[in-house]
């Protein structure tokens, strides 16, 4: 081919290619990538947004860099290996995420926890939450260009931790749950110590206030941005802070009845009207307080007894079925367990987490935001990739 | 109603909270050359206690991870009275714990009947190869040196078995 | 520096050397000491932890360390980059702050030059790092590098607007815009009458203060005006492709321009290298008003700094819209009031 002739073909081809481009871009406009390596987003999450200027027109999040494949692996373990695996799914609100499924092989096994041992349970789910929340209060501060309110988060965190540590051995997965109630008691000193550090926390949240809350520009920021209505949210599923923050009543702990030990305690469910971003951190605010409440309560009142029902050496589970859920750190966790009776573990466990659910909403709410409210948005539904892909 | 107390703008008072904890001291632990001592119950490596392993394979069974490599045979012992017959028991060949594998669960010391497994919160065991991280029965027999008394319990507990053994309890059995 | 010519008999050539090695001394130093004192350790403090402590006695000789991990790393540009603009942009910015430096003065006789125009030159010389922003922007060939190239052009433009009318304030007080004839104007003033300490114009020209301290912060891109270097966002903006020493280039510009800027307020605000007391042509003053100058630049610092840590960032519309309808018309007022109060005064 002579060189005019190289010319032609090379022009031919990029015209073809251009219009190629030009058929799937129906619209001028940059294609971003937010992930799945990006510090915004709190894992391996890839939304891919088409921008005009600065602006979102259309946004697809795409998950599934994280999958471990739980509901499989769970299949092939014993029931008391299935603990250790599920407290990695949401890995900051630990031991709660063990307590569903645990509460639905009881139902199965038709056997109680002891008294203590529920309220026991009860305080380390609360304290999940708290360790969970927490995060979130400082992390928001972070997305949103704070870079100190974080730092106060790990710090105030860390006694938490170091509680959890004091009782189970592990400090992020304490694998302390057990069918027919917990693996062993509480060391002696725990409950005061507890009882500072929730006297703590409850300053940690006056802080947040002082730092975020009531700062103005923090206000311009997530005021109005990211609004749900009501009834967008119920559609989409939401769950947790971010259905309550639209103003829907809803709380498993209260509305469902539980063999855990929250009706002993005397407390409020948060709600609020407005939905957008500022409504999700504040209710979430709140709750940490509530949490620090329910512990201090519950420490007091914990009443003596065994920790562990009769259980037999090796267990076996009847043919069955049951579905459990509960009022988890980011949302409504559930477990369907199916167990055919056999010596082994169950035979099929469906794990609904909250964060799926909650970034099915991504679509519709990022349309027409700003990309600095892109962040501010994601900061607020606040999903952990653990609980996305499982 | 008195009137509401003027207060300062939110960015104010988000000044005053940096600038005092400016001044308060610091919470960080300068590792290596200050240590906290993590609490008694603290899971930080497996320690063995050989005289009490009769070899069951429950540990390796239990480990959702099949992270614990053990074999034995069977040799026979002097027997217990004069003119018995000799005893058949279990001698521990090999019994490895790759800690690369280890999840750090607990159920291999949960269910060792024989309280041969013990937990001890040793945590700096930080090695340069993975191939090292494989503690073999020897080094698991050091770690036993650490392995804390458990600690007491809340009053109101009523725990009929100890869940975390003794150490001195455990080496007493079967001296 | 001239020296007064009582010192030293020096030729122009070792003059000028000398010169050269003071304004490279008193750029790295104050950039340096910023690095440590505000960025290591008020940081630290503020978020409740140490900071570097491992590298000299107290983390001091930390930034000695980060230049050493810096120069040993690979020189990577983005294939896609334009190579000669992408290894320009940080020269660009390096060289606008240290022509900054040059007018301001540190002592009675302690200046590289006594422009006349003084404030007039900082300011003009100070937006040609917008460029050098832009340059890195769009040279990196990166859509974040560019998102935060453009979102600097814009912010940077739209404050140095109320920067300029801050000073203009200033300049009608004093009466020049020569820098060492606006330290005397202050040395040598009088607030109605009352003259035991001069007349700093922080006190009469407090709102001009404010604006250009705001103005400032927006200028140097710190929270809470920092979009172009969103780091939870477009992962330092302009500066995301940079690696090695061009982005410890960057960043040393960064922090000598906080500190050319802080020398620019405590001169026009602040007395600049004079306190009260103390003679105003001594020679002992060109040892002293150096370190008096570095002590309250110091101080301004803290504030920017102090800032810097605590608020979230301005969405950038907000951030436009605060500029052009809240601080240039309140500056214009300022412009006019100050106007009125000299002639009537």
């Amino acid at each position: 081919m002579t060189l005019t002739e190289q010319q032609q073909v090379s022009y031919i081809a990029s015209q073809a290619a251009e219009a190629r481009v030009r058929f799937e871009l129906e619209t001028e406009g940059m294609t971003l990538n937010i992930g799945p390596q990006h510090p915004a987003t709190h894992g391996t999450l890839r939304i891919v947004c088409r921008l005009d200027g600065e602006q979102v027109v259309w946004a697809d999040p795409v998950c599934g860099y994280m999958h471990r494949g739980y509901e499989k692996l769970v299949e092939a373990r014993k029931y008391q290996q299935v603990t250790t695996l599920i407290n990695r799914i949401d890995w900051l609100g630990h031991f709660a995420n063990e307590v569903p499924f645990i509460l639905a092989v009881e139902r199965l096994y038709e056997v109680e926890a002891p008294e203590r041992a529920q309220w026991l349970r009860t305080i380390f789910f609360e304290m999940a939450r708290i360790a969970n929340i927490t995060l979130f209060l400082g992390d928001m501060g972070v997305q949103l260009g704070a870079i100190t309110p974080v730092f106060y988060a790990f710090r105030d965190r860390e006694h938490v931790l170091n509680l959890m540590e004091a009782v189970t051995g592990g400090r992020f997965h304490p694998n302390f749950d057990r069918v027919g109630g917990l693996k062993d008691d509480l060391p002696k000193g725990w409950g005061d110590e507890t009882k500072a550090v929730m006297r703590k926390v409850e300053e940690f949240c006056d802080q947040m206030e002082n730092l975020l809350v009531g700062n103005e520009i923090f206000e311009k920021r997530t005021r109005g941005i990211g609004v749900v209505p009501q009834k967008v949210a119920l559609e989409y599923g939401l769950s947790g802070a971010n259905l309550r923050s639209t103003g829907v009543d809803w709380d498993i702990r209260r509305d469902e009845p539980s063999p855990l030990a929250w009706k002993h305690a005397d407390w409020k469910v948060i709600t609020h009207t407005a939905g957008d971003s500022f409504a999700r951190y504040w209710v979430r605010l709140q709750e940490t307080r509530e949490a620090a409440k329910i512990v201090t309560q519950l420490i007091d009142g914990l009443p003596s007894g065994p920790i562990m029902a009769k259980m037999p050496a090796r267990l076996r589970v009847p043919k069955g079925e049951a579905w459990v859920h509960t009022e988890n750190p980011l949302g409504e966790m559930g477990y369907y367990v199916v167990s055919d009776g056999g010596p082994s573990g169950p035979f099929r466990c469906k794990i609904r987490t909250p964060s799926f659910n909650n970034i099915s909403i991504l679509p519709w709410l990022l349309r027409g935001t700003y990309v600095p409210d892109v962040v501010a948005i994601l900061a607020s539904l606040y999903f952990i990739l653990g609980d996305i892909d499982r | 109603m008195p009137p509401k107390k003027p207060e300062l703008p939110g960015v104010i008072k988000g000044l005053g909270v940096t600038f005092k904890t400016m001044l308060t001291k610091p919470v960080t632990v300068q590792y290596p050359h200050e240590r906290e001592a993590p609490p008694t119950r603290a899971r930080g490596v497996i320690a063995l206690l050989e005289e009490n392993c009769t070899v069951c394979m429950l540990c390796a069974r239990e480990c959702p991870d099949w992270c614990i490599y053990i074999e034995g045979h069977n040799d026979k012992a002097p027997p217990r009275r004069e003119g018995g017959k000799p005893r058949t028991i279990n001698v521990l060949d090999r019994f490895d714990i790759d800690f690369s594998l280890c999840m750090y669960c607990g159920i291999c010391v949960e269910v060792c009947p024989f309280d041969a497994l013990f937990w001890t919160p040793e945590y700096e065991y930080s090695e340069l190869s993975i191939a090292d991280l494989l503690h073999d029965k020897q080094r698991l027999g050091e770690w036993f040196e650490t392995v804390p008394e458990p600690p007491a319990y809340e009053s109101g507990a009523q725990v009929k078995a100890k869940k975390y053994a003794s150490p001195a309890a455990a080496r007493a059995k079967n001296a | 520096m001239s020296l007064g010519g009582s010192l030293l008999a020096l030729a122009y050539w070792q003059e000028t050397l000398l010169r050269v090695l003071g304004v490279l001394l008193a750029v790295i130093l104050p950039a340096g000491g910023f690095v440590y004192l505000f960025l290591f350790k008020m940081m630290s403090r503020m978020q409740s932890r140490l900071g570097p402590m491992e590298a000299g006695p107290y983390g001091s000789l930390q930034l000695l360390a980060e230049v050493g991990k810096f120069l040993q790393k690979e020189d990577l540009a983005p294939e896609g980059a334009d190579r000669r603009l992408f290894k320009m942009a940080p020269y660009i910015v390096l060289i606008s702050v240290l022509l900054v430096y040059v007018a301001v003065p540190f002592g009675p006789d302690a200046w590289f030059t006594d422009l006349d125009s003084g404030i007039f030159y900082i300011l003009a010389v100070s937006s040609l790092s917008v460029l050098g922003i832009l340059v890195a922007g769009w040279a990196s060939a990166n859509k974040y590098s560019l998102t935060g190239g453009i979102r600097a052009a814009g912010q940077l433009i739209a404050y140095e607007i109320p920067m300029v009318l801050a000073v203009v304030g200033v300049v009608i007080q004093a009466g020049t815009l020569n820098l060492q004839q606006i330290v005397r104007a202050q040395a040598e003033g009088e607030i109605f009458g009352f003259g035991a300490f001069g007349n700093p114009f922080i006190l009469t020209q407090f709102v001009g203060f404010v604006l250009f301290m705001i103005a400032m912060q927006a200028e140097l891109t710190q929270a809470p005006f920092d979009m172009p270097i969103a780091e939870s966002e477009i992962v330092t903006g302009y500066m995301t492709e940079y690696t090695g020493m061009r982005f410890l280039l960057f960043f040393i510009g960064e922090f000598a321009t906080a500190g050319a800027f802080s020398a620019v307020v405590a001169t026009l605000f602040l007395g600049g290298w004079y306190l009260p007391g103390l003679s105003l042509d001594a020679n002992y003053m060109n040892i002293v008003g150096p370190l008096i100058l570095f002590g309250k630049m110091l101080l301004v610092a803290f504030f920017i700094f102090w800032i810097r840590f605590t608020y979230p960032r301005f969405r950038e519309d907000q951030l436009q819209s605060f500029a052009w309808k809240a601080l240039i018309p309140i500056s214009l007022v300022n412009i006019l009031v100050t106007g009125i109060l000299k002639v009537v005064f």
